[in-house]
């Protein structure tokens, strides 16, 4: 059978790191590093998330077909957020927006 | 796609007839789900979105609702589910390995784990509870009374987003338990495993939510 089995070593790794990347985002969330402390959170969030994803879900072993699933699915989401943001965070640049509050 | 092996005879292919081959099934199957999860993706991600405009839009009331989580129980709860997430992937491995009692045996870790990270959430909604920080005629937000709008939509979608999150959990709980009773049957063997290996999929991805519910919701802005 060609089903791909992973070495219960690797499992233990990713395990290992998702442990160590949360330690490290609970401690950084504590002190200030301006704009940076949401850029790592979500950094973080991400690389965690892109662990499971590759290695517990085993995406890295998986066809073409469903990365493209995946991949479609998340650039959707991208659009979503991106172009809602771009009406919120640009509508303090139009005064006429403010005075005719 | 009922497939009882049991009463297959021994010359019959596993695979249904619909599919050429059982590596044909398993890849259909596989896309099935994560086209389920994509759905997933935009249902949690619309939740994400209004609270990424909400927290723009009154950033001084969510970052104090916020500050007032339990940062600890928070970060205990993400070490729990991805331990859980890690039992899955064992039970994952050895179906794919045949072996049915270590099956079991992490099936049954796994919902242990995934039963101790809602007793957590249970403790922690107790304390908003006690707190009057559960939206509605009796919220209180004594700090800093003008901002009391504002903490209590944090709240809304606090309860709302953990409270679907957690939905999920209670529902993959009640696969995990079917599945073992089925393994417990002996339903499954390398050949196929598919139910267990779905719910795999679906256990990481409530695993993934939460991993993005805990910078969200407890991290940001705490300094």
């Amino acid at each position: 059978m060609s089903v791909h089995v992973i070495p219960k070593r690797t499992y233990f790794l990713i395990f290992t790191v998702l442990l160590v990347l949360t330690f490290i985002t609970v401690q950084v969330s504590f002190r200030d590093y301006g704009p940076w402390n949401t850029i790592i959170a979500l950094g973080i969030a991400v690389t965690k998330a892109t662990l499971v994803i590759l290695y517990f879900m085993h995406l890295r072993y998986s066809d073409r077909l469903t990365k493209i699933v995946l991949l479609a699915g998340f650039f959707w989401f991208v659009i979503l957020v991106a172009l809602t943001l771009n009406d919120y965070l640009t509508r303090s640049w139009i005064s006429i927006y403010f005075s005719n509050l | 796609m009922q497939l009882r092996r049991s009463k297959l005879p021994e010359t019959h292919a596993l695979h249904a007839h619909q599919f050429d081959s059982m590596e044909q099934q398993r890849e259909s199957t596989s896309l099935g789900m994560w086209v389920f999860l994509v759905t997933e993706i935009m249902f949690f991600g619309g939740l994400f979105l209004v609270y990424i405009v909400y927290r723009h839009l009154f950033h001084e009331g969510f970052v104090a609702g916020s500050h007032h989580l339990d940062i600890k129980l928070g970060a205990i709860n993400t070490a729990v589910l991805i331990g859980s997430s890690l039992t899955m992937a064992l039970a994952v491995r050895a179906s794919q390995m045949g072996k049915r009692n270590l099956t079991i045996l992490f099936l049954l870790l796994t919902v242990i784990l995934g039963g101790a990270f809602l007793g957590i959430k249970v403790v922690e909604y107790g304390h908003k509870f006690h707190d009057h920080l559960v939206p509605g005629p009796n919220f209180e937000w004594k700090e800093k009374p003008e901002i009391t709008h504002q903490v209590e939509l944090f709240y809304s979608l606090y309860f709302c987003m953990t409270g679907l999150h957690a939905t999920h959990m209670i529902i993959g709980i009640g696969i995990l338990l079917a599945l073992m009773y089925h393994a417990k049957q002996g339903r499954y063997s390398p050949e196929y495993h598919a139910p267990v290996e779905l719910t795999g999929l679906y256990w990481h991805f409530v695993d993934i939510v939460w991993i993005f519910l805990f910078p969200f919701l407890y991290l940001l802005g705490r300094h």
